[in-house]
């Protein structure tokens, strides 16, 4: 059951991002670029995001547990760190450059677009290369992570 | 000057959104941070190891369902998707490795610190949500500035 739960939590995601318009990159760098004709959208979809989950969020985590799992594993880390920033601002920057964050980018690839394949191609060897650093110790890893 | 603002949608999309972060709270107790669910199954295979099971396979069903949603879309309604226009391949390829590196380096990226996060107020989601969004901002309004948003 939590595995078809998952999979309905990603379909659901998925749709949720192709009706907001965050699978056209071009929308989103409308979004962040305002030089010229500014599209707030991104803005509502965040917004509408939050507006859900967040009063949803504090009355799951009431319960004592998730439905089809032992326990909640949230995020507990609470330290402002140097990597914190510089790794949001590196993700930032990387947002800027290709319109593309990891969901749509994930999205569009798997719909066949190809700039987003490559995009989740050099992605991916981004992370394996942080996680190589971390692993052989020369950046030391975090207890967990935000998600 | 405002332009191609689709409010309804964009409201409409993001509350799905919401709902399917919610949903994978309440049934597997899991943060629907993108990023880190890519991330965390970039690790066992990167590292060369057994992937942990428990931890490996729901991100894979949720993949499932990004995958068929996408389908769906395809079906439905293709004019959806669209590359960036104006972004040659090695800006995409540079892109893809600043987002890469800088999700895991920041734990997280929209629907991890934006979406969950800000919605737990965490004071490190807001950090972090502040900065990619000034440096998105500036980057992209940079470029748009200085070379009408080609690069």
């Amino acid at each position: 059951m939590r595995v078809a739960a998952a999979f309905a939590a990603g379909l659901l995601f998925a749709v949720g991002l192709g009706i907001a318009g965050m699978t056209d990159a071009n929308k989103v760098i409308g979004f962040l670029d305002v030089s010229r004709g500014w599209d707030p959208s991104l803005g509502l979809v965040m917004a509408g995001a939050i507006g859900v989950h967040l009063p949803l969020y504090r009355w799951i985590v009431r319960r004592e547990q998730p439905l089809y799992a032992e326990a909640f594993d949230l995020p507990t880390r609470r330290d402002i760190t140097p990597r914190l920033v510089a790794g949001a601002a590196l993700f930032g920057a990387g947002w800027a450059l290709a319109g593309y964050c990891p969901g749509p980018a994930l999205v569009s690839a798997l719909a066949g677009k190809g700039t987003a394949v490559l995009f989740v191609l050099s992605t991916t060897i981004g992370m394996v290369l942080w996680q190589m650093l971390e692993s052989r110790g020369e950046v030391p890893a975090p207890a967990t992570s935000d998600g | 000057m405002i332009h191609d603002f689709t409010p309804v949608s964009a409201v409409v999309g993001g509350a799905l959104i919401g709902l399917s972060a919610s949903l994978l709270l309440l049934t597997t107790g899991k943060v629907a941070g993108i990023s880190g669910i890519w991330g965390g199954l970039v690790q066992p295979m990167s590292l060369m190891r057994v992937p942990i099971g428990g931890e490996v396979s729901w991100r894979i069903a949720f993949l499932g369902g990004l995958a068929v949603g996408a389908l769906a879309l395809l079906l439905v309604s293709p004019g959806v998707f669209a590359d960036p226009a104006t972004r040659s391949t090695w800006a995409v390829i540079g892109a893809g490795l600043l987002v890469g590196v800088g999700t895991r380096m920041g734990t997280g990226c929209t629907s991890g610190h934006g979406v969950c996060g800000l919605s737990r107020f965490s004071v490190r989601s807001l950090v972090a949500v502040l900065t990619f969004m000034a440096v998105g901002f500036a980057l992209a309004t940079t470029i748009g500035w200085l070379a009408g948003g080609v690069l």
